[in-house]
């Protein structure tokens, strides 16, 4: 049976009590990955991390959130009352929302019930992420509005039109998915993706969804909306304590539910690692649920890791990326992808094929070839700033950014 | 997936819960979108509509248009509306007075004409008979049932708004464009510009402005370790405006250094 006709199935008190583990499981998680996260950068800072309070530090996160809820909760003057209070709201509701749709188990015996641990199973159910994550953006947005200061404002115009250009790439990036799958549903998603991860046939897409998953929460090296640098906290300058525990904690229930989405569309969601299928019926099924969280968590681990190695890029060259490298991108990968699927569905010939795949790669060596735009780009700038050779002996000025980097 | 219309024309328990729960409230929104004053409150009140609305098709089995509704209008329209309304910074409240003469004339006209076109439409709506239902439409699943229809009987209506969608987003593009005077340079090619001119004393960038301990501001120039003014540390336009202190005035002379 399919996970949608084992939902269908749940009594009322199933789907209450699947709604409600999955809540307790993401705000475990998140404090969990705050945790891990302080300690994985220390790691790689040469640093302990917290390491004070429970067994390596475990409760640290725990403890921080009593602190933040303590403290004094303040109200700019100048904010918009009602907006204010209301904006960490809507943040941290959407992205919990996002959760219904995600498949963390296959099959699996709840409480002497057969069902899948999946809240809902929406037949667009990867639109539906999307719909909820362009709702969260709202909480961004009113948050830098209605402090009423300029910095929390600019972070929030910064962050919204982030998280709008790098959902564009991200839902691109997905169209790729839905070709090949022929649905939107999660769990058919997964279901497809029983032979081949769609991570290793569809390579692109996943980078693409990949950075600009990254580049959707607002994490380093994106995270523009909140340099410090130029915008002290960017749209949370203004919020303390409870509210600003809200926006904390959205953040990285956000982190861990576009993994969860990565993980579900292109990692092949709960199912087990290839060559190690035997493992999904260990423990009547629910070792499913260790597959799935172990993706996630390795998907949290590269955030983390990007954090400790990136440094953060700057504005323009960052909506720059996203606009013009990205999005047509990932525009021309889904032409080839529909026209490779095409050919696959009216068994063309395996020369035909080849032929197709030689002549696109012959094509795109064509154009970069031609338009070398940043060589073209130094030469002007340097006839504009009169160019004379110094008359003592210089290094010569290398020319490629690798014979730079290797000096 | 949620089956909620289980017989056709009649609402079933959940169904109806969920219509007399939203239905106030969105009615409630689209009044007080009419009546609050803030621009941005408007908005938000405008954008709760569009979910419920969006929730009404998802509970009548239009799961495809709901979602889309909210991707759509609350996720890219609405989020513009916002984006614009912070830009321009419309939030205190609008003004009540008469700027262009004749203009309540004209609004009340099209109000009414408006308002006559929606009763009209309203009155048509069926009261207790059996509708056209999505079962059938359905029937091959919702997104499929629409992919169908919107790319064999109406794939020309498709393409020519899609054509006219692409123009318009051409047109505001060439209207708020502005033609650069010259091309600009990024960090990186100002950088390689300055290794490759004849000098290589600015290579490392202009020197900071202020004097150190006495005036660090940024209109007095730094002084260089002959003691005499770097007019390069101070902005081209404090120069232009004047607005420069002399850093002569802070610099220790002779006699002072005897005493």
């Amino acid at each position: 049976m399919s996970n949608a006709e084992l939902i269908g199935q749940d009594p009322g008190w199933v789907i209450a009590l699947k709604g409600v583990i999955i809540f307790a499981a993401c705000v475990f998680l998140t404090i969990m990955s705050v945790w891990g996260e302080r300690r994985i950068v220390a790691r790689m800072q040469q640093r302990s991390g917290p390491n004070r309070v429970g067994k390596f530090g475990l409760l640290q996160a725990l403890v921080d959130g009593v602190k933040l809820a303590l403290k004094e909760d303040l109200i700019p003057k100048t904010a918009d009352r009602i907006v204010f209070v209301l904006a960490p709201i809507i943040s941290t509701t959407a992205c919990f929302m996002a959760f219904a749709v995600i498949p963390l188990t296959g099959e699996v015996n709840f409480f002497g019930h057969q069902t899948a641990m999946q809240l809902t199973d929406l037949s667009v159910g990867v639109l539906y992420v999307l719909a909820i994550a362009s709702v969260g953006v709202y909480g961004i947005v009113l948050a830098g509005w209605s402090s009423g200061s300029t910095y929390p404002l600019l972070g929030g115009l910064r962050s919204s039109a982030q998280v709008i250009s790098y959902e564009v790439a991200m839902g691109l990036s997905l169209v790729a998915v839905f070709i090949y799958s022929g649905s939107m549903s999660t769990s058919e998603i997964v279901a497809a993706q029983d032979r081949w991860w769609y991570a290793v046939i569809l390579f692109p897409s996943f980078i693409i969804y990949a950075i600009s998953m990254v580049g959707e929460t607002n994490r380093a090296p994106f995270d523009l909306a909140e340099a410090e640098g130029e915008l002290v906290g960017g749209f949370h300058t203004e919020y303390s304590s409870l509210k600003f525990a809200l926006f904390f904690l959205s953040e990285y229930v956000n982190i861990i539910a576009v993994s969860a989405l990565a993980t579900t569309l292109f990692l092949g969601g709960y199912r087990a690692l290839p060559g190690l299928g035997f493992t999904e019926q260990w423990l009547g099924g629910w070792f499913t649920l260790v597959w799935f969280f172990i993706k996630v968590l390795a998907f949290f681990f590269v955030f983390v890791w990007l954090r400790g190695t990136l440094p953060r890029l700057r504005y323009d060259q960052f909506m720059k990326f996203g606009w013009k490298v990205l999005i047509p991108f990932s525009l021309a990968w889904i032409m080839i992808v529909s026209i490779l699927r095409v050919m696959s569905q009216r068994e063309s010939s395996n020369f035909l094929v080849v032929a197709f795949i030689f002549s696109v790669a012959l094509i795109y060596i064509g154009i970069t070839s031609l338009t070398d735009r940043a060589k073209v780009k130094t030469a002007i700038a340097s006839k504009v700033i009169n160019s004379k050779e110094p008359d003592f002996p210089v290094p010569e000025i290398p020319n490629s950014r690798a014979e730079q980097l290797n000096g | 997936m949620i089956n909620l219309a289980l017989d056709i024309g009649t609402t079933a328990g959940p169904e109806s819960v969920l219509f007399y729960f939203l239905a106030p409230l969105s009615i409630l929104a689209s009044i007080g979108m009419l009546l609050v004053k803030k621009a941005v409150h408007s908005a938000l009140l405008l954008a709760w509509v569009m979910i419920s609305l969006a929730i009404f098709y998802i509970a009548q089995d239009a799961l495809f248009l709901g979602i889309v509704q909210i991707v759509v209008y609350t996720g890219a329209v609405m989020m513009l509306f916002l984006f614009i309304l912070m830009l321009v910074g419309v939030d205190t409240s609008d003004s009540l007075d008469e700027n262009i003469k004749g203009l309540r004339p004209i609004a009340i006209t099209a109000a009414i004409g408006f308002g006559g076109l929606l009763t009209s439409l309203i009155s048509r709506a069926t009261f207790g008979r059996p509708t056209a239902v999505f079962i059938d439409a359905n029937s091959a699943g919702n997104a499929n049932g629409i992919a169908e229809l919107l790319f064999t009987k109406y794939v020309f209506a498709f393409e020519v708004v899609s054509a006219l969608l692409i123009t318009a987003a051409l047109g505001a593009m060439v209207l708020a464009h502005s033609q650069k005077s010259r091309s600009k340079f990024a960090q990186r090619d100002l950088s390689i510009a300055r290794f490759r001119k004849g000098e290589l004393k600015d290579a490392a960038g202009l020197p900071g402005p202020g004097v150190y301990a006495l005036h660090n501001a940024v209109d007095v120039p730094a002084l260089l370790p002959t003691g005499e003014a770097a007019p390069s540390s101070i902005s081209a336009v404090l120069q232009a405006r004047g607005d420069i202190i002399e850093s002569s005035k802070f610099q220790l002379h002779a006699e002072e250094e005897e005493k």
